[in-house]
């Protein structure tokens, strides 16, 4: 039961990975036997450790597809809503997307004071597909595995933002955005200004020049901490949330009472992350504003 | 868990759909939501333009009235104070004509008489000179005695 176990969580946490295999490897099939491939192969990961000896260039298939889907599905619903938006009397889901639109509209005047056609739709953006691909681990862990199984696939991993490489992708974007728009706004020369004479500055020259690497550690390393931790807090909170899910799904597999008190469980985990998908959206929103705030900032 | 080319798979999907949002959907929900803030303001504000319009429209109706009921009692009583003035004045008038008509009345009838007394008294001098001549068997020459007969006219 225990290696089973394992076995189950193990699966559940890995992506379906698409990538180069090299020449010379030796892949463990399923039914024991190995085989060496005699050139470097493009090929889907038959277990976790093909994927992690794929390296740098292979793709989680599974991630890169939902979290493409999630994101066209809810960009094709606002562009439709968008299109239809006129000055008569909005209805339906209409409503829901003014909204939305209203809200995010709102948090950003309220957060960023600068000027920028760019961080409303951003957030918007952010906000949205974030939702959705958060939304994803709502729907019971075993349900779309399942169905994929039936199809031959081996892995599927089907709530994006549990995957690292996701979260950071978006945090990395959002870090480029600060570094062209502090550029932008402040000039190569303000903007390594800001990195080198905070926060310890001098009259002297001579000390001055000594506090300089001191403060550009410090700045650096500050600047450097805000995309990793934004990356990070979303996916530690959703791979929790999704670890969670998958430990009571085992408890299904242990009897009626075990289930019961699983599907009790369940139930109560779900509601409780209802709150926690659409705040951690939230959260990666509101500190892009931020973020991006500070960027537009010019001391 | 591992950092793989999905990584830069995301960005660029990440990319393209706030692209997207920017161009597409963005702009087009905020100025129509906008747009419709601002009917919704200019409907809220022509509303209350009409009801100010309408309670200054009541106000000047009434006061139209009233200055017209004013106007009305007014013309009232200047044409019956007219009315009354004609009255008075063709009463005037009859009175003036009807005094003037028996004046020219009397001056006639008085002038009628005085014409006849002339004419009289000229017969009676004729008569007295006819008379006296009767009496005297020979003609009287009138010419002769006319300051005589003048006199005796006057006389009577």
């Amino acid at each position: 039961m225990a290696g089973n176990s394992q076995e189950y969580i193990s699966h559940h946490l890995t992506n379906l990975t698409y990538g180069k295999l090299p020449a010379g490897y030796v892949r463990h099939n399923e039914d024991g036997s190995e085989t060496e491939l005699t050139e470097a192969t493009w090929t889907m990961a038959h277990t976790k450790q093909e994927a992690a000896d794929m390296g740098f260039s292979a793709i989680h298939v599974d991630s890169m597809g939902w979290s493409f889907g999630l994101g066209a599905l809810i960009m094709f619903l606002f562009w439709r809503a968008a299109k239809k938006a006129s000055t008569a009397v909005p209805t339906g889901f209409q409503n829901f997307v003014e909204m939305t639109v209203e809200f995010i509209d709102g948090t950003v005047k309220e957060a960023f004071h600068g000027r920028s056609a760019l961080v409303a739709p951003l957030s918007l953006t952010i906000f949205t597909w974030v939702f959705m691909m958060n939304f994803m681990d709502l729907i019971p862990v075993d349900v779309l595995p399942s169905i994929f199984g039936l199809f031959g696939v081996h892995f599927m991993k089907v709530v994006p933002s549990t995957d690292v490489n996701v979260t950071l992708g978006m945090a990395l974007f959002v870090f480029a955005l600060m570094i062209f728009y502090s550029i932008k706004i402040k000039g190569i020369g303000g903007f390594v200004g800001e990195l080198t004479l905070h926060p310890f500055n001098a009259k002297n020259p001579v000390v001055q020049a000594i506090f300089i690497p001191v403060n550009f550690f410090l700045e650096s390393v500050a600047l450097i901490a805000k995309p990793i931790s934004l990356g990070l807090r979303l996916f530690g909170n959703m791979y929790a949330g999704e670890m969670i899910f998958i430990l009571i799904a085992l408890m299904f597999s242990a009897g009626a009472f075990m289930g019961l008190l699983g599907g009790v469980l369940q139930w109560g985990w779900a509601v409780f992350h209802i709150l926690v998908i659409t705040l951690q959206a939230f959260i990666f929103m509101m500190l892009t504003i931020v973020y991006l705030s500070m960027a537009h900032e010019d001391h | 868990m591992n950092i793989n080319a999905t990584l830069i798979g995301q960005i660029i999907t990440f990319a393209i759909f706030v692209w997207f949002c920017m161009k597409f959907v963005w702009p087009h929900l905020l100025s129509a939501m906008q747009e419709r803030e601002k009917k919704i303001a200019d409907g809220l504000d022509a509303a209350n333009r009409a009801e100010r319009d309408l309670e200054l429209a009541q106000e000047k109706a009434a006061s139209q009235l009233r200055e017209s009921k004013e106007k009305a009692a007014e013309i009232i009583e200047q044409a019956n104070k007219r009315a009354n003035q004609i009255i008075d004045e063709a009463k005037e008038a009859a009175r003036t004509e009807g005094a003037r008509l028996v004046a020219a009345a009397q001056a006639e009838v008085e002038q009628e008489a005085n014409r006849a007394k002339e004419d009289l008294r000229k017969q009676v001098s004729e008569l007295a000179v006819a008379g006296a001549a009767k009496i005297l068997g020979k003609s009287v020459d009138a010419a002769a005695h006319a300051e005589l007969l003048n006199k005796l006219a006057d006389e009577l």
